[in-house]
């Protein structure tokens, strides 16, 4: 797993409470990890944080997944 | 008229977690003020407060998690959080958990404070200052709103009825149990968890209660002494944190269901004082009017109420009530007997109605008058006693229950021991 996979990993353990071995690639934030549009939100604000880049709002609404989030992340910080 | 009994009870104070602990600490004349360790204070006058001792749960120590998921608790400021424990002890505390959809209907939650998440405001404004708009938390403001309290254990126990909150400053957790069972006795509902809840101790309250020199400044050395209505050094209110809440519900439903029955509330008055945004009048006009509504309701006279918990914050206003319960209570005053719990809890601002409503209740149910503890020297003279230092037994009916909030709102409930 990438640095960048790990640390979003990391971040989505932390906000959403759930069990790391749930967090894979293909895991749907609201359909798999229990959240709900605010978490998704504010998911999207701690990535932003945490990598110091910006996630425009019509880039936000296709981070359905961890992978779509790991995906945006690692060409925003390449 | 339908008529209303209480049927569980539910809080979380400075005196402990669960209505058992707290009726044993106030049995014992207990102080649950401590001087603030989590925050610096070093800059503000008052520097002591009614602390909730944290713990696993175990003793009367709180534990979070079992009122939320840990996951949850950073969305929230935590007067909501106290709120969800103070109902799950009442909910549990009552059996009343409604599966079917027409029962849940029926089932409401009317549960208020006095200031909310003015903590996490804060917060969020350095956050907006700092890091700008786009840092701002989604959860920033469900996580602050005063009805987020009824809005969350609505969830927590499928109540799917009248859903409210109540904001009367000091009042709110009597106007908060008195509308509630108003609500009740209308038969737009036959079962409300109702109650208040208050996390005011932070910087922001501190200092802002400090600059109106209605905090107590004078025994950050002696925690435990800082809250003396009536006596002669009292220097101002002690804050406190925590919730009270009840399950109030209407007396043939608690029947037919067979549920433990604390109690009935048989009056409720309210009134404004019109006169000063946070003093009340000297002749405690509005407070005698009050309870005077109260009685009126109960459709009973004064002497036949044995107790009264004073709203008394050991302050200046302390004087003023007593004043206005002699003036309502005649002769009868000679018989009665007045405390303040807040000499122990400290004052739980928009909670303080709700958990002195049950001390009441218990306190009927019982035959127990709560004491006044640190009235060393009192500074009013009166033939009302005021119960100092330690509790006493007297043979109860009916107590009265006073809260009195800024904006010169005034609340007052009278439980009737329960005989059938």
């Amino acid at each position: 797993m990438s640095e960048v996979a790990e640390k979003v990993k990391n971040i989505v353990i932390d906000h959403l409470g759930v069990d790391a071995d749930k967090v894979v690639l293909e895991a749907s934030f609201i359909e798999d990890l229990g959240a709900d549009s605010l978490d998704t939100v504010e998911l999207v604000m701690a990535f932003e944080e945490a990598f110091g880049v910006e996630i425009p709002d019509d880039a936000a609404e296709t981070i359905l997944t961890v992978g779509d989030a790991v995906k945006f992340l690692e060409k925003a910080t390449a | 008229m339908r008529r209303v009994v209480i049927t569980g009870l539910g809080m979380v104070t400075p005196l402990g977690c669960g209505v058992e602990h707290n009726w044993a600490a106030i049995k014992a004349g207990k102080s649950g003020i401590r001087r603030i360790e989590s925050f610096p204070v070093d800059d503000i006058a008052c520097q002591i407060a009614g602390l909730i001792p944290r713990g696993d749960g175990s003793n009367g120590t709180f534990d979070p998690d079992h009122a939320m998921d840990p996951k949850d608790q950073r969305k929230v400021d935590d007067f909501i959080i106290f709120a969800l424990e103070a109902a799950r002890q009442a909910v549990e505390d009552s059996g009343w958990k409604p599966t079917e959809y027409d029962d849940q209907a029926r089932s409401g939650v009317l549960v208020g404070s006095g200031i909310g998440g003015i903590n996490g405001i804060v917060e969020a404004g350095y956050t907006l200052r700092d890091k700008g708009p786009r840092r701002v938390s989604p959860f920033f403001i469900p996580g602050r709103l005063i009805n987020l309290t009824a809005g969350y254990i609505s969830i927590a126990h499928g109540y799917k009825g009248p859903n409210s909150s109540v904001v009367t400053a000091c009042s709110t957790g009597s106007h908060a149990i008195g509308d509630a069972a108003r609500l009740i006795a209308n038969d737009e509902a036959d079962v409300m968890i109702a109650g208040g809840s208050e996390s005011p101790v932070c910087r922001i309250s501190l200092a802002g209660f400090a600059s109106m020199k209605a905090l107590c400044f004078a025994f950050n050395d002696r925690p435990e002494q800082g809250s003396r209505p009536y006596d002669r050094d009292r220097d101002g209110f002690v804050m406190g944190e925590g919730a009270g809440v009840v399950v109030v519900e209407e007396l043939q439903h608690a029947r037919k269901r067979g549920a433990t029955i604390y109690g009935e509330i048989v009056g409720y008055g309210m009134s404004g004082d019109a006169y000063h945004i946070t003093a009340p009048s000297e002749d405690g006009d509005g407070a005698f009017r009050c309870m005077k509504a109260a009685l009126r309701h109960a459709k009973i006279s004064p002497d036949e109420i044995g107790y009264v918990n004073a709203h008394g914050t050991s302050t200046m206003a302390d004087g003023i009530e007593v004043g206005a319960v002699e003036r309502l209570f005649g002769d009868a005053a000679k018989t009665l007997a007045m405390s303040s719990t807040k000499s122990m809890t400290g004052h739980l601002l928009g909670a303080a109605g709700a958990i002195e409503a049950i001390y009441t209740t218990l306190a009927v149910r019982d035959g127990i008058l709560p004491p006044t503890i640190n009235l060393d020297n009192p500074n009013v003279e009166t033939p009302i006693d005021l119960v100092p230092h330690k509790a006493k037994e007297k043979k109860l009916r009916y107590g009265l229950s006073n809260s009195f909030g800024f904006g010169g709102t005034n609340a007052s409930l009278i439980v009737k021991a329960f005989e059938g």
